[in-house]
């Protein structure tokens, strides 16, 4: 895919396949512990939906660079996962403390969710995903910021629906989790019907 | 001696992942479309915990409180490593089917959370054990998964055809939102026996 070049309509392409026909969390799998653990109400879905599409947006890009100028150039590239992991830590941390410094709204409405990122797999699953694609610098920014709205979309959707679970008589075995993880395949059902969409 | 069975054991019934436990739903979902990926998935993770359960008790007088959780990423992330390049040299099979979830058991939360709530505030001994108990907790509810997914999803089990040759698959069971389903039932089966909280 690297010596391709890449026109607009890929690019469009390669958003709406990541947000809708692979939807990272839906069919991918990946970062499905925050989905389920932050979609019960609106307000905090909506709160994390924002830190991971930030944080991803800014990872992906940095991890690609560590990727082609350190660990390839160094021939390290076996510690990948290390030096992913290390740099998304950092980099949560280092936001942190920016935002509390400089926002402090903004800090005690993402505060509690940003280390929470940090172990989300969906923030380091895209970066291994953007070097196991092949992708190029642009195509990575494209792609990560996309798997972060694909997660931001069905986190909110979620929620939505979750939030009416409060005026549903649901058996008491299925309740929480249980309803979560069978509603979350039903709403992946419905974004099978975007599989046609692209080739 | 009967704590460290009780350490064992309670990861096989009382606190089994990810039923229980409701951590690391990640892999549990991608890893079980066949009774073997979920054995496999399962035996990395085991490996995983008990030997970063083992080095974190190790060193938990010495690793100072606030850089705590760094620390435990770092430790984790080199077993991940090891299990990473001995699939890649041994398992190549298991590493194509696992794909991306094998570097993605750094960031499973069962191992950064067993390692905050157990191993960090336990003898060495105690946490291997734990560590064990709950990665083969793991590995059994990933077989049970995958067992009924494998099974009715594809007619076959651990690769052998073993349904009536008339039986027709039920394809949604192999797909991404099969899994979804088939968890949540599973997870709402188990509420249904001994939910003493």
């Amino acid at each position: 895919m690297h010596n391709e070049v890449w026109t607009f309509s890929d690019y469009i392409m390669l958003v709406i396949s990541a947000i809708f026909i692979n939807n990272i969390l839906l069919i991918r799998f990946l970062g499905n512990c925050p989905f389920l653990g932050t979609s019960k109400r609106m307000d905090t879905a909506v709160s994390m939906s924002l830190a991971v599409v930030f944080v991803l947006t800014c990872t992906g890009p940095i991890t690609w660079f560590i990727q082609h100028y350190l660990l390839e150039k160094y021939d390290i590239v076996y510690i990948q996962t290390l030096a992913f992991i290390l740099t998304i830590a950092v980099f949560v941390q280092l936001v942190e403390m920016v935002i509390k410094k400089i926002s402090p709204p903004l800090y005690r409405a993402l505060g509690i969710y940003l280390p929470l990122i940090t172990t989300n797999c969906a923030v380091f699953g895209t970066c291994i995903l953007n070097i196991r694609e092949k992708f190029n610098l642009m195509q990575t920014i494209v792609f990560s910021f996309s798997s972060a709205v694909g997660f931001g979309l069905a986190l909110v959707i979620m929620a939505g629906l979750r939030e009416r679970f409060n005026f549903a008589r649901i058996p008491k075995n299925f309740q929480d989790t249980s309803i979560g993880l069978i509603t979350a395949g039903l709403i992946g059902l419905s974004f099978y019907a975007f599989q046609g969409l692209v080739k | 001696m009967s704590r460290l069975v009780q350490e064992f054991t309670k990861g096989l019934w009382k606190e089994i992942p990810p039923f229980r436990l409701v951590l690391g739903l990640c892999p549990a979902l991608a890893c079980s479309t066949t009774v073997d990926n979920g054995f496999g998935m399962g035996m990395c993770l085991t490996f995983v915990l008990t030997c970063s359960n083992l080095f974190v008790s190790m060193l938990r007088k010495i690793i100072p409180e606030e850089v705590r959780l760094a620390c435990f990423i770092v430790i984790v992330a080199t077993f991940v490593i090891i299990v990473e390049l001995v699939t890649q040299a041994y398992f190549y099979p298991l590493y194509l089917a696992l794909g991306i979830f094998i570097p993605l058991i750094v960031v499973n939360c069962i191992a950064l959370g067993r390692a905050e709530a157990f191993a960090s505030k336990n003898p060495v001994i105690y946490s291997i054990m734990d560590g064990l108990g709950i990665g083969l907790g793991y590995t059994l509810s990933l077989m049970t998964v995958a067992l009924f997914r494998e099974l009715l999803g594809k007619g076959t089990l651990w690769g052998h055809h073993i349904m009536w040759s008339g039986f027709q698959p039920i394809s949604f069971l192999q797909k991404a939102p099969g899994a979804f389903v088939c968890l949540g039932l599973l997870l709402g089966i188990m509420n249904l026996f001994g939910s003493e909280k």
